[in-house]
């Protein structure tokens, strides 16, 4: 997405609501997904200009959530709900074996920049754990036999 | 799948109608009700609600109608009036708003615009979880549907009333699902809670009167209008009317969302209706209502699922997410994670909880590691006291409830930690090991360190 292309998209998203300075999370989330996942300098810069606030102002509001990376990550994302339902169902298994698999510790991505792995707090499907965000869809039930063929499905999935 | 014993409200046909669709929900008879209401006046709308007298099932239970109530009539104010809808679901345990969304989005969307017509408001706002993509793909599916049949927008459903909806993702932070930090979110800024009053209904969104509902309140309100709200009123037990959609985890074998009437014992739910407890194990505990509500003995099963019975068992009934415990858990174990997880959400406003989350974690860490001595199982108690009632959100309170809750009823459990010098479990609890955000920062910076 061109800096054009996403100056026009937020002025889109802040349009809905009475007061602009709201679409700040929307603005953030679009300008991430066209900075390869992450939010460096320029794309504070950006949201700031698109919404009329400050770059420092965003960077204090992104840096409140989760979503927003203020570091590179990998291509793809992999989050395992290690929380009390998931933990009781064996969470800490799933996420050593993703750890074996790829070769990194949770928290780190592999060398390629292909993966960043880490864990995350309940994702809202701990009915059946273990629960794996797969960049942001939702995988259930998961055990560690069940890790190879995710990581393949991954690696062959579009970005 | 949910029983059918029962007759469902808020998931009624979703079993046998895909009702993301908006022709096969007004097959069940949807948005009737919307229609229904905007032939009424808005005080006879708001009487049903009142007398259907459903307790917000975002977890503090406020009777619904009521709440509603306390919003300045339109004429009563010069400025719009809001209707926020709570989507944020993030209380571990918790995964019944989900399943709304996913599966009777439009249940929702009606619900939504009633309850915005009966308060005068003509904007909407969901705030959804931002981890729910599909869920917020869903809802965002069945908002334009409806936009296009004349449901939402402009003259709706031929009427001279317009009401917009917008869905606004959130970006994962639990305290977003706190009502005030919510507004602040929704306002673009950091979520951190307000302090209270002045309540929302005064001043919220803006600084305009704003009614905050969760999703399953919401998802109610057209089946009250379509037969009455003393018909509601009849389901479920005394002071807690109607269904609730029970999120069951944890060690039991069929895990997942059942409505059920309010009232249903824990023993149902978990033993008739989960299949109990897998691999033959022992049912040891259970968290009844999310992860903030104070745990249960298994001997306690036979508790009701209703406000009062739930109380005077010494717990909440909260989000209605329960999750079953074997015996394989180490007690000291499931009060780490749990603390983890507050204090990795805690946003860090006020100093009791801010402070007193971190002490949690960290007491509680050396006596599982089996360092600690009964000085630190005092001290673990008198933090929890600390943060009690002295917190600017009840999220403080949500941290330190649970966790005095585990060392009053598993106490011989911490004790067995401090006198034997290590877990008693060895390495065979089922939460050994286990490793959330907080703990794998701590980790990396540690490496770092090394490497430094
Ligand atoms: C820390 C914290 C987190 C909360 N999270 C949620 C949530 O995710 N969803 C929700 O509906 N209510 C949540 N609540 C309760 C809301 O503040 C509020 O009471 C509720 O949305 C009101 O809707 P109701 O009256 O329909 O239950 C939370 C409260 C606290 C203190
Ligand atoms: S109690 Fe915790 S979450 Fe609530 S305002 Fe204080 S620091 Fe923030
Ligand atoms: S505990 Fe893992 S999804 Fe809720």
């Amino acid at each position: 997405m061109s800096e054009t292309a996403l100056y026009l998209a937020i002025q889109d998203v802040a349009a809905q609501y009475p007061q602009r300075r709201s679409a700040v999370l929307p603005a953030l989330r679009l300008a991430q997904e066209a900075h390869g996942g992450w939010l460096p300098a320029e794309a504070f810069r950006a949201v700031a200009d698109a919404l009329e606030l400050t770059p420092a102002y965003c960077k204090s509001v992104a840096s409140f959530y989760d979503m927003f990376q203020l570091a590179p990550v990998g291509t793809h994302m992999i989050e395992v709900c290690t929380n009390i339902s998931c933990a009781l169902v064996g969470a800490q298994a799933t996420l050593e074996a993703f750890e074996s698999e790829l070769g990194i510790r949770a928290g780190e991505t592999t060398p390629d920049g292909a993966f960043t792995l880490r864990t995350i707090e309940c994702l809202g499907g701990c009915g059946w754990g273990t629960v794996v965000s797969c960049d942001h869809r939702y995988k259930q039930h998961v055990k560690p036999a069940d890790v190879p063929a995710l990581i393949e499905e991954l690696r062959h999935a579009e970005h | 799948m949910p029983s059918t014993e029962f007759e469902q409200i808020v998931l009624a046909g979703a079993d046998d109608h895909d009702l993301t669709k908006l022709s096969e929900y007004e097959k069940v008879g949807g948005y009737q009700s919307l229609r229904k209401a905007l032939g009424m006046e808005r005080q006879a709308v708001l009487d049903e609600l009142i007398t259907a007298s459903v307790r917000g099932r975002g977890g503090a239970g406020f009777p619904s109608g009521r709440k509603a109530s306390f919003v300045p009539k339109p004429e009563q104010t010069t400025k719009p009036i809001y209707l926020t809808i709570n989507a944020d679901e993030s209380e571990p345990g918790t995964f019944k708003d989900r399943e709304i969304m996913a599966r009777v989005p439009h249940r929702l969307i009606e619900g939504a615009l009633i309850t915005a017509y009966t308060i005068g408001s003509n904007a909407v706002f969901i705030y959804i979880r931002g981890e729910y993509l599909t869920e917020y793909e869903i809802v965002k599916a069945a908002l334009d549907e409806a936009r296009d049949r004349g449901l939402v927008g402009a003259n709706i459903a031929g009427s001279s009333w317009n009401c917009t909806i917008v869905l606004h993702r959130g970006a994962g932070a639990y305290i977003c699902g706190e009502e005030t930090a919510l507004l602040e979110s929704l306002e673009g800024k950091r979520g951190q809670p307000r302090s209270k009053p002045p309540f929302p209904a005064i001043a919220g969104l803006y600084a305009a009167p704003t009614l905050i509902n969760n999703v399953e309140t919401i998802a109610t309100v057209p089946a009250v209008i379509a037969r009455g709200g003393a018909w509601y009123a009849t389901l479920g037990v005394e002071n807690a009317n109607g269904t609730r959609v029970f999120s069951l985890s944890g060690n039991v074998v069929n895990g997942g969302n059942y409505e059920l009437p309010l009232g249903t014992s824990l023993r149902e739910v978990i033993y008739d209706i989960g299949g109990g407890i897998p691999n033959g194990r022992t049912l040891k505990a259970i968290i009844p209502g999310g992860s903030s509500t104070p745990i249960l003995r298994a001997d306690q099963i036979d508790t009701a699922l209703d406000y009062d019975s739930v109380a005077a068992g010494g717990s909440m009934l909260g989000s209605g997410g329960i999750i079953a415990i074997d015996d394989r858990a180490c007690m000291v174990q499931v009060a780490l994670r749990v603390a983890s997880f507050y204090q990795h959400e805690s946003c860090g406003k006020c100093t009791p909880c801010r402070e007193g989350t971190r002490w949690l974690v960290s007491l509680i860490t050396k006596i599982e590691a089996g360092q600690g001595s009964n000085a630190d199982l005092d001290l673990l108690v008198d933090v929890c006291g600390r943060i009690m009632g002295r917190s600017l959100c009840p999220l403080g309170d949500a941290a330190a409830m649970p966790i005095s809750s585990y060392v009053e009823r598993f106490r011989e459990e911490f004790q067995a930690h401090i006198d034997q010098g290590c877990c008693p479990y060895g390495d065979q609890s089922s939460l050994d090991g286990i490793l959330g955000p907080v703990q794998q920062a701590a980790r990396m910076h540690r490496q770092l360190a090394v490497i430094a």
